[in-house]
Order: structure tokens, then sequence, then C-alpha cells
């Protein structure tokens, strides 16, 4: 019984392995910009759209949403990367429903890549945003005697986005896979179908956190309430 | 009881009490909050969307503690590394 894809070799040549997180990570982002690249070719933006452009409309349009309701007012900027996060671990956990493939986010590796894209995105923001100087002093708020505890919690907050996804793809599998030695009619099936739930749920709770944490490097919600309170006085 | 002996029974019993009672507080902890959100919900229901979003974010947090509990769980069974450096002999490496 595997833990991870990362044991299903396809191919080895000493040091240099192929295994199945990166076959199937590959193949995903081959269907994600072939897909987008197809329905994109001829946008139309009369009465009637084409079927696909309407499917691809309202995913954006959903993402744009959620990001504007995060307090990110300018969702534009940073739609590229949360939505790119959203659509690659929907889809890896939407692909369970096909034999034989094994989500890449089911392996430690995958899931620490992209908490480390997060880690890196929240200071680019904010930095981005509210220049060098002024992100980094938000490091010594309230005091200057936070500064370790603000470093940690940026560290063990990035720990957790890595763990708590690698633990819930990793557990569907293998919940899976332990039931099909058992009992393998129905309860596998049930089982799939809580797969696919949490996949989608984890999907969307790993976006939208990664969406607060780089909110909150850009100091967008401390802004919006300092506008308010310009305005009441 | 040789050292082999040992750490597979070690093994077995923490991965089972792991799991057991790691399930516990996060059990509770979610079944609190969605009764707290169902109340705020019959209160207020036209901020059904945010409610809804902010409990399915804390749920995942909570969620997560047992989370990682289950995956001490899985390494102590599948990804042992004290059974693998004793049975290494054993295998022949």
């Amino acid at each position: 019984m595997r833990l991870s894809p990362d044991a299903l070799i396809f191919w080895q040549h000493g040091f240099l392995k192929l295994n199945g997180t990166i076959v199937f990570t590959w193949a995903l982002m081959l269907v994600l910009v072939v897909g987008s690249k197809l329905i994109t070719r001829k946008l139309r933006s009369d009465l009637k759209p084409a079927r696909w452009q309407c499917l691809l409309e309202i995913v954006v349009a959903g993402i744009k949403t959620q990001i504007e309701d995060v307090g990110l007012h300018d969702p534009r900027k940073y739609m590229g990367f949360i939505g790119t996060l959203f659509l690659f671990v929907a889809l890896a956990s939407l692909c369970t429903i096909i034999p034989g493939y094994e989500p890449p986010t089911a392996s430690l590796s995958t899931t620490a890549a992209l908490a480390l894209c997060v880690l890196v995105a929240a200071p680019f923001f904010g930095i981005q945003e509210q220049g060098l100087s002024d992100y980094l002093k938000s490091y010594a708020e309230p005091t200057a005697m936070m500064l370790p505890f603000n470093i940690i919690s940026e560290l063990s907050r990035t720990l957790a986005l890595a763990v708590r996804l690698f633990g819930n793809m990793m557990s569907g599998t293998m919940i899976i896979a332990i039931l099909l030695t058992i009992t393998p009619f129905i309860f596998p099936i049930a089982m799939s179908v809580l797969g696919l739930l949490t996949g989608m749920v984890q999907a969307y709770i790993f976006s939208i956190l990664a969406a607060v944490y780089i909110a909150a490097a850009t100091r967008e919600d401390k802004q919006e309430a300092e506008s308010t309170q310009d305005i009441k006085t | 009881m040789d050292s082999m002996t040992l750490i597979a029974i070690a093994s077995i019993i923490t991965a089972g009490l792991t799991i057991a009672l790691g399930s516990i507080g996060p059990a509770l902890g979610e079944g609190r909050a969605v009764a707290i959100a169902l109340s705020s919900l019959a209160q207020q229901p036209d901020a059904a969307t945010t409610i809804t979003r902010t409990l399915f974010v804390g749920l995942a947090m909570i969620e997560s503690i047992a989370i990682y509990c289950f995956v001490v769980s899985m390494i102590l069974i599948f990804a042992n590394p004290f059974w693998s450096h004793v049975i290494a002999p054993a295998v022949g490496k």
C-alpha cells in the first residue's frame, strides 16, 4: 500500500526518477493550459457566447467575487495566483474519478511546493503594495517584542497549509485503498464521493487562506478601516 | 522481548491511541462551531453567504488538528523509520 504517488515509479535512470507525482502534475497542467487555450481562441462578448466560454466565465467571475469578499479590492492583480491555486487543487481532486489516477496533491512534495509559493507570494504582494520598509515594520506590530512570534506564525501557517492539504488528500486515497481490501462493493464508492467533496472544500480552503494571508500582508483591511473612519469624521 | 517486538508493539499502540484521542477534540470543536453557525443563520438569514464561508474556513482549521494526528498515525504504521531500521538486517540489505 503506497503512502503517496511518489512511490509509483514509471521510469528510472540513475538518480533521475519519473514518479507518479510528476507525471500526474504535468498531465493536469497540460489539461488546464490546452483546455483554456482552446476555449479562449474565439472569445465573443455578444449575447450568445459559446458554451465552454460560459463555463470559464462562471468560474472566473466566482473566483473574482470570492477574492473581493476576502477584502482585496483589486482582484485582477491576485486572480492569476489565487485562481491557479484553486483550479489546480480542484482539478487534481476532481480527476480521482478516472481509474488509475492518483492525485498529485496526495504527496507532501506537491503540497509543500504550493505552500512555499504562498509563503513567497504574501511578502511579495505586501512589498508591492506597501513598500519594503512599511511591510517590514508591520512585523514589529503591535510591539517590537512580537517580532519572533510574527515570524513563527508565518512559518507555522505555511506548514499548516501544506499538511492540511496533504492529510486530506492522502486520507481520501488511503481510505479507499483500505476499503477495497475489506468490502469491495459499495463502501469504496461512498468514500470516493466523500473524497470528491473534501477535495473541492480543501481546494476552496487553500485558495481562500492564501487570499487571506495576502490581504493581511497588503493591509487592505486596515486601509479600508482607516478610509471609512476618515469619511465618518 | 527483543527490540523488534518492542518497537512493533509501541508503534501499533501509539498509532491507535494517536488517532483515537486526537479526533475527540476536533469533533467536539466542530460540533460547537456548526451549532453556533446554525443559530446565527436562524437569527440573520441574509448574512448566509458570509456565515457559511466563515464556517467552512473555521471547520477546515479545526479539522487540520485531526489531520495532523492522522498523519502521525499513518507515519507510524506505513513509514516508520524505527521499524525500517530494525527490520533492515532481517530483509538483508
